[in-house]
């Protein structure tokens, strides 16, 4: 039972990331490899708090998302102003310089070493110290990633975003300023995925840089291309066949070492079959086409 | 005059080393109908881009109301009261018929991300507003059956009416539309030219630009012939037509 519950709280962060990474990736055209990296942001920035401010788990989460804003904005008020592919290496860049930070800042995030002692936190009293408390958090995370970024989706600001992905000089010429949209969606985007961040530092009680890392960020990316960019659910099934597909691998009996392997090649060879068959992703409705993301 | 709209004076853009634009002026009054011709490459287009802030002039001012536009970014030239259409038709292609028309709306309350959570009913309030207005928009056009499809399965014809229409939703002063009617049927022509022809009394002012002669010297006060990124002649369109320098050009 504590093995599905833990399923369920992993799946409910991933779900959360996706969701977020998908309001950039489907909704406004913006390819961002900078998630893990934000997501690392709000984990390390809770767990700190927590370990040496003993900060209440709530303000030290909210403080992860804070931070993750401001990083954001400042990145994003530079390399927004270039192309979307230029978008997608600024990012990747912004990736490597965050992990770099997490592994060799020795005296705040003990590098390589990871931080341990996180506490479980408590939450107007209540402390979900169990995995059913976890779960039950993380789904609540999930649900309200989900709710958000359907909100901002389906507003004016979302069909701002959609007009961004089609074609940003049309928007820039009905009168929107487009690098003001991108820039919220990204601070919005990175906010969401902080919180992710903080739930996971405080679940595993332990973080090392090896869960931030730029594969991390791909992972995520191919939740969101698996499920189907800019669908309804898409996301969130992405992220979820991608956590409980590879478990499942487990229960073939096969040796821990084979089972690893496998699941790079199953994992490899489901993406490749994907792009294949269903570009627009499992509940898509929007394509990919060749020449980059476009409609 | 205090009826002067627009003041162009004195472009100049070159794209290496191909003069686009060189040294054109012009102005217009508020609700006239400009027609600008001219061949292929004569920096029509350019004009439009220079105008619209997105192409920076090297030389010259474009003066909107008094206020000088130069260097604005293209959006708040836009918010300023201009709205375009392109040559080749540009639309938000995989979004509904209303939702075009709906983005084009310029003061929009839910375009704000505070707005959408903390001002929900109120940024509901003005998006179900803007919906009856482009709704009533579509249906004087013509397109309030399609409004729900998207963009993209519209025929051309349509989706040269519809970008008309989104300049028209965007409550702008100056309409610059570029080759509004090319390749589309006869009817269609006639629809798309008697709404240009009603703009005026709008108190709107337009700028199109038409390889089509008939189609100009129908709707416009005034026409402007240009090649080389030059005003060759300037009068009514009748005046311009038959203008030997324009012969001239043409035969070049």
């Amino acid at each position: 039972m504590e093995y599905v519950l833990h399923i369920i709280v992993v799946a409910g962060i991933y779900v959360g990331l996706a969701i977020a990474l998908d309001l950039l990736i489907g909704h406004t055209g913006l390819l961002s490899l900078a998630h893990a990296a934000f997501y690392g942001l709000g984990a390390y920035t809770s767990a700190l708090l927590s370990v040496y401010l003993d900060t209440p788990f709530l303000v030290s989460l909210v403080a992860g998302a804070c931070l993750a804003i401001l990083l954001s904005l400042l990145c994003g008020i530079i390399v927004l102003r270039l192309s979307a592919e230029a978008f997608a290496i600024g990012t990747f860049g912004l990736q490597m310089v965050l992990f770099s930070i997490y592994n060799n800042w020795m005296e705040m995030t003990k590098g390589p070493f990871g931080l341990k002692d996180i506490p479980r936190p408590a939450i107007l009293g209540l402390s979900p110290q169990s995995h059913l408390g976890f779960s039950i958090m993380a789904v609540a995370y999930a649900v309200v990633a989900y709710l958000i970024a359907s909100r901002a989706s389906t507003s004016p600001f979302g069909r701002v975003l959609r007009a961004i992905r089609e074609d940003e000089v049309l928007a820039w010429s009905f009168g929107k300023s487009t690098h003001r949209f991108k820039i919220t969606v990204f601070a919005l985007s990175a906010a969401l995925a902080a919180i992710g961040g903080g739930i996971y530092a405080h679940y595993v009680t332990y973080i090392d840089p090896t869960s931030f890392t730029v594969m991390e960020s791909v992972l995520v990316v191919s939740m969101v291309i698996i499920g189907g960019a800019a669908s309804r659910y898409g996301a969130a099934v992405g992220a979820v066949v991608l956590v409980v597909f590879p478990e499942l691998l487990c229960f073939l009996g096969l040796p821990g070492s084979v089972a690893a392997n496998l699941r790079q090649i199953l994992y490899g060879g489901f993406l490749v079959a994907l792009m294949i068959w269903r570009p627009q992703g499992l509940l898509g409705t929007y394509t990919f086409s060749k020449g980059g993301i476009r409609g | 005059m205090t009826d002067t709209l627009l003041e162009i004076c004195g472009l100049n853009k070159s794209f290496e080393g191909v003069n686009a634009l060189c040294g054109f002026s012009c102005s217009m009054k508020r609700g006239e109908i400009l027609g600008l011709i001219g061949p292929n490459g004569a920096g029509k287009t350019t004009l439009f881009n220079v105008i619209t802030g997105f192409i920076e002039p090297e030389d010259g001012e474009v003066i909107l109301k008094g206020v000088n536009l130069t260097n604005s970014a293209p959006h708040r030239i836009a918010k300023l009261g201009v709205a375009r259409t392109f040559q080749d038709v540009r639309l938000v292609r995989q979004v509904s018929v209303v939702d075009n028309v709906l983005l084009s709306f310029r003061a929009q309350l839910g375009e704000k991300l505070g707005n959408v959570f903390f001002h929900w009913s109120k940024s509901q309030k003005c998006e179900r507003e803007n919906f009856k207005v482009a709704m009533s928009l579509l249906e004087k056009t013509g397109l309030y059956e399609e409004s729900n499809e998207l963009a993209n399965d519209l025929s051309y014809g349509q989706q040269k009416l519809l970008s008309l229409v989104c300049c028209l939703a965007a409550d702008a002063e100056i309409l610059l539309l570029d080759e509004p009617v090319a390749g589309t049927a006869p009817a269609m022509i006639e629809q798309i030219l008697s709404i240009i022809r009603d703009l005026p009394k709008q108190d709107k002012s337009v700028i199109v630009i038409e390889h089509n002669l008939e189609a100009i010297s129908r709707i416009c006060d005034r026409a402007i012939f240009m090649d080389a990124g030059a005003k060759i002649s300037e009068g009514t369109p009748e005046e311009v037509h038959n203008d030997p320098k324009i012969i001239e050009a043409y035969l070049d």
